[in-house]
């Protein structure tokens, strides 16, 4: 670098760095929930593609079938999201041929992380959850920052209502804050898990208006995936 | 190892600092790693104008049962100034794709001579197969993408239609950054805020238009688009894409009534 000459400028002010009229980022919106139960998991995100105060679409998935046990929902800078999953895509069909099995759920988390901060200093912007069944046949959940970094959890909201959706999961899935004993909390089931993921959405599409039109819900079980729509308030 | 199958495999650690050196905001690219578009790479780093300079208004795009349209005016400003009035901003690009370019026009220019000449190596090959909608829209995200990733982005939005091979219908948007979405109407520039509600209004649930009402509604758009974009001129060229092919057809004149103007009072 001395032979450049780069230290003789302090930091931020080397000129042809700034770019101020243009920045790659942009945010699209979106949310997505998670819940992993014993057998299953179920995860949803809606289906509003925007910009600003600009609606793109009310229709677009942001749930991406990566294997018949493993669903990645993503939602952000949109275009970051169709880069992130097409990698992902070509990166699994190649571990595919390469060891002539599908990749686990774990792999593909552990693939994920590794995807993600391989771009540490210029990000995806992007807020993931991928949802599966492990490989001992329990669903799991694993939640991401946008550099990688990468927890497993039974439980997780992200998108631009995560914050909105989490404090409620918490409350109803993880029974955070609740005077019951133990043996008086409602069991996780299927039923339960998409009917609070549903209503998660419902709240949220009231309070955030990049989130709407409506849900999709994947419940993935070892048998594959059942699919359901929900439709959200379109304003 | 995945690195050894394919020289597409990135490396591990990309921008970042020598193991064991300390990260240098400023000094993280070296002068060899800078990109290699048409502009010499100072030892600084480069500064580009991304400001766009020629720009095309509006492009609106309806799919309907058959096929899809796609309409876009006929004028490339400079600033405010109309100062090209009669050029086509639809593009045919094969027997089965159109394209409409919206934005700074010496990018569209730039792009479609790529496009071009891709699809003359597609003909040379002479094996009747001919490039799909899906799969330019698919191509023109990974250009932008990249273009974009390189802070040197091509100042674009992008309609793509057509007919796939099965004969359905196909149209998705890309912009400047590879953002790209499919849907039965799309639009760039002012036809996103005054077209595009005017046709999601007009959608019939779970039934997709007919050729007859998406032509209305391209024709009626396109009315309001020159009544209320200052960027837009009164004759404007449709393309239109079915499985017999596809074509642009016009210029057709904006049926212009301004007699209500006189009634208007107040200002």
């Amino acid at each position: 670098m001395s032979s450049l000459g780069f230290e003789q400028f302090p930091d931020y002010q080397v000129p042809g760095v700034k770019h101020p009229d243009f920045s790659p980022y942009e945010s699209n919106g979106g949310s997505i929930v998670a819940i992993a139960g014993d057998d299953f998991v179920v995860i949803a995100a809606d289906t509003r593609l925007s910009s600003g105060y600009n609606i793109h679409s009310r229709n677009q998935s942001k749930l991406f079938k990566l294997s018949p046990k493993t669903v990645l929902g993503s939602t952000g800078c949109w275009a970051d999201t169709l880069s992130l999953t097409g990698l992902m895509k070509v990166r699994m069909q190649s571990y595919e041929h390469t060891h002539l099995r599908t990749m686990t759920t774990d792999a593909v988390a552990q693939m994920l992380s590794i995807t993600m901060y391989n771009r540490r200093f210029f990000p995806y912007y992007v807020s993931n959850i991928l949802a599966g069944i492990d490989k001992d046949g329990k669903g799991v959940v694993y939640s991401y920052d946008p550099i990688g970094h990468c927890e497993r959890a039974t439980y997780r909201a992200g998108g631009s209502a995560g914050t909105l959706l989490q404090p409620v999961l918490d409350n109803q899935i993880g029974h955070k804050n609740i005077n019951l004993p133990a043996g008086e909390l409602p069991p996780l089931t299927k039923e339960r898990a998409v009917a609070v993921a549903s209503d998660t959405f419902i709240s949220a599409a009231e309070r955030d208006i990049y989130t709407g039109d409506s849900v999709l819900i994947n419940v993935i079980t070892k048998d594959g995936i059942e699919e359901k729509v929900l439709q959200l308030r379109q304003d | 190892m995945l690195n050894n199958y394919n020289g597409m495999a990135q490396p591990l650690w990309q921008n970042g600092p020598a193991p064991g050196e300390f990260y240098n905001f400023t000094g993280g690219q070296t002068v060899q790693k800078l990109p290699r578009e048409l502009t010499t790479a100072g030892p600084y780093g480069t500064k580009r104008s991304t400001a766009a300079i020629t720009t095309g208004s509006s492009v609106l795009g309806i799919r309907y049962d058959g096929g899809v349209m796609l309409a876009a005016d006929t004028l490339v400003s400079y600033g405010s100034l109309a100062r090209y009035q009669n050029i086509d901003r639809v593009f045919k690009i094969n027997k089965n794709i159109l394209l409409g370019g919206s934005g700074d026009f010496a990018d569209i220019q730039s792009i479609m001579r790529n496009i071009d000449q891709k699809m003359i190596e597609d003909q040379c090959y002479d094996d009747n197969i001919e490039m799909k909608p899906k799969s330019l829209a698919s191509w023109m995200t990974r250009v932008l993408y990249n273009r974009r990733s390189r802070m040197n982005p091509l100042y674009i939005d992008v309609v793509v239609g057509g007919v796939e091979q099965n004969g359905t219908p196909y149209l998705a948007n890309v912009d400047l950054r590879g953002r790209a979405y499919e849907d039965f109407v799309v639009a760039t520039g002012f036809a996103r805020h005054l077209a595009v509600p005017l046709v999601r209004e007009n959608k019939p649930k779970d039934k997709e238009f007919t050729a007859e009402e998406a032509s209305q509604l391209i024709r009626k758009c396109m009315e309001v688009l020159y009544y209320r974009d200052t960027r837009n001129s009164s004759t404007y060229t449709v393309g239109v894409c079915t499985p017999n092919g596809c074509g642009v057809e016009g210029p057709y004149q904006v049926n212009e009534n301004w007699t209500f103007a006189a009634t208007i009072k107040g200002y």
